[in-house]
């Protein structure tokens, strides 16, 4: 993908990652007896110092509710807030913050599209295409408004490897086709999809399109001029900041066009009781006080990346990538699903005798932190023939250590159900 | 590896490995699927109840974790020639093995008592009761069971 270097630092110096670590108090405990290896990131990030600080530093110091208090607290915590549209929209390199909405995470952002951007534009035989590998956020929310639309859910189908099935992607693209939805980075297999040439191929033909980033957008920079997409979304607490917080990128055109999503105080220009006027976007889309600390430890998270820079991070997390694929050859009877040329920090796996969940027992054992299951993408493992699968993820404080730790505890898996 | 021989005691996974009556009943007077949807275990038991309610046979298929695979395994081990009384007084104590503090296991356990370790991991106590819960929606009619 294209990458903008601004405002990330233009430095290639690998990360120090020893370093980086302290930023993150959790990781200093040790579990069970071992240092802990936290390989979850892709579940959710640990917290560094700085995230923690910024809510931390809200609730201490100029807490109020946002918008219209006329006191200091009051004002304090709204530039607080509303600064954070200005760093989302450098982090997105968006043409504007008023582009930028803030809402509890990528979810609710797809959500909000479903129900305000796509629901009104349906009707019978209509369709939504989505891809194979799609999270359930971004699978059950079509459902729910094809359903009442009398539309279609089409699915692009995923190759063997883990990529997308490109020309079936093409073919299933119809003069039916009103919106597609797809996934930037899968959660489970670690693809990164070739979106640009998906919005490529959408603008040939007028669909919007939006992209999943909640997998992108903690591990490489990512350009809204490059990408092509209508909306882009991505969960808070994936990019080092708190759970309950998000951003949905829309195009202003799309934004100003949409009618609410939900209805209430702080979304509204006058209220009668026979008519409301809406507040323009973003205000329109965020109805109600809304995760204030949260938004602007988002802000903070955002800045922690940008100033270690997107780059680093991603090479990073791709030379451990190349590290653990290596490494864990050793295995005998492991097999790794999703093995596409181009992936993030993601090692989705099975072994021969034991089990995702006997083997992520026996590695949290060892302080090992993975996580086992479906990932929230059902269909998927159906695809692959898989129940579940163990799923080791890396973030930037993640170091060669971590993966050395999770390949002792893959042998001791082997010790007892090999 | 000491917890881990605590919770994965070899009986485990020996039944894990050869799990006994693999395998459907037929014909059966009682049958029902569990599902646990957060790890994808799903399994099926089948019971053959005579008039005087005792389990002549029983049987079950699936997959899952060693857990869940040597509970089940385990279940139809004891319950075999059991009335469905007894098999409902040992719901009980089985339920009370796993979930409550260390207490001395009931006597009657058995060999079930080989489970106990996964009190210590309350992620896993699912993996070990689903194959109970299965087996109380079969002995009460209910075609499916789900815990999560």
């Amino acid at each position: 993908m294209r990458v903008s270097v601004e405002p990330d630092p233009v430095n290639a110096e690998p990360l120090d990652v020893q370093q980086l670590r302290g930023d993150f108090p959790v990781l200093q405990q040790p579990m069970n007896g071992h240092r802990l290896a936290f390989l979850d990131s892709a579940a959710s990030a640990q917290k560094p110092q700085a995230v923690i600080d910024a809510e931390r530093g809200c609730y201490e110091r100029y807490y109020a509710n946002i918008h219209r208090g006329v006191y200091q607290l009051s004002q304090q915590s709204t530039q607080a807030y509303e600064g954070v549209r200005e760093i989302v929209r450098q982090f997105l390199n968006a043409d504007s913050e008023r582009e930028v909405v803030f809402v509890r995470g990528a979810t609710e952002a797809i959500n909000l599209v479903a129900q305000s951007f796509v629901r009104p534009m349906l009707g019978p035989g209509d369709e939504v295409l989505i891809t194979g590998m799609e999270h359930h956020a971004n699978i059950v929310p079509w459902q729910m408004i094809t359903e009442v639309t009398g539309a279609r859910l089409v699915v692009a189908p995923v190759l063997d490897d883990g990529q997308l099935d490109m020309d079936a992607l093409r073919e299933r693209i119809s003069d039916r086709t009103r919106f597609i939805s797809v996934v930037h980075v899968s959660n489970t297999l670690g693809t990164i999809n070739p979106v640009e040439a998906i919005t490529a191929l959408a603008r040939e033909r007028g669909i919007p399109v939006l992209v999943d980033g909640a997998q992108s957008a903690p591990h490489m920079t990512v350009d809204m001029q490059a990408l092509g997409a209508d909306f882009y979304c991505f969960s808070a607490h994936k990019t080092y900041g708190p759970s309950g917080a998000g951003v949905l990128w829309g195009r202003l055109e799309h934004l100003e066009a949409m009618p609410p999503y939900q209805g209430g105080g702080d979304m509204i220009r006058t209220v009668t009781f026979e008519k409301t006027e809406y507040a323009e976007p973003p205000q329109r889309f965020e109805a109600g006080t809304p995760n204030i600390a949260g938004v602007i430890a988002l802000g903070a998270g955002l800045e922690y990346m940008m100033g270690i820079g997107r780059n680093r991070i991603l090479d990073h997390e791709v030379g451990l990538l190349e590290y653990a694929n290596e490494a864990i050859k050793e295995i005998n009877g492991l097999r790794v699903i999703g093995t596409a040329p181009d992936k993030a920090g993601v090692i989705s796996f099975v072994m021969d005798h034991a089990h995702p969940h006997d083997i992520g027992t026996i590695l949290d054992m060892e302080g090992v932190a993975v996580r086992a299951g479906h990932h929230c993408t059902q269909p998927l493992m159906q695809r692959f023939g898989v129940p579940a699968t163990v799923r080791a993820s890396f973030g930037l404080y993640n170091d060669r250590a971590d993966v050395d730790q999770l390949v002792a505890g893959l042998r001791k898996v082997n010790e007892l159900f090999g | 590896m000491s917890d881990l021989r605590a919770l994965y005691q070899e009986v485990i996974l020996d039944h894990n490995k050869h799990p006994r009556n693999f395998r459907a009943v037929d014909p059966h007077s009682h049958g029902a699927d569990g599902h646990n949807p957060l790890c994808g275990d799903s399994l099926r038991l089948e019971l053959r109840v005579d008039d005087n309610g005792m389990i002549q046979d029983i049987g079950f298929q699936g997959t899952g974790c060693a857990i869940s695979m040597a509970s089940a395994s385990i279940l139809t081990e004891c319950l075999r020639g059991k009335t469905v009384e007894e098999a409902r007084t040992l719901f009980d104590q089985f339920h009370r093995l796993v979930t409550e503090e260390a207490t001395d296991s009931d006597p009657d356990l058995g060999k079930l008592a080989v489970l106990a370790g996964v009190r210590d991991y309350p992620m896993r106590v699912k993996c070990a009761t689903l194959p109970w819960h299965t087996l109380q929606a079969a002995l009460q009619n209910q075609p499916e069971v789900s815990t999560e």
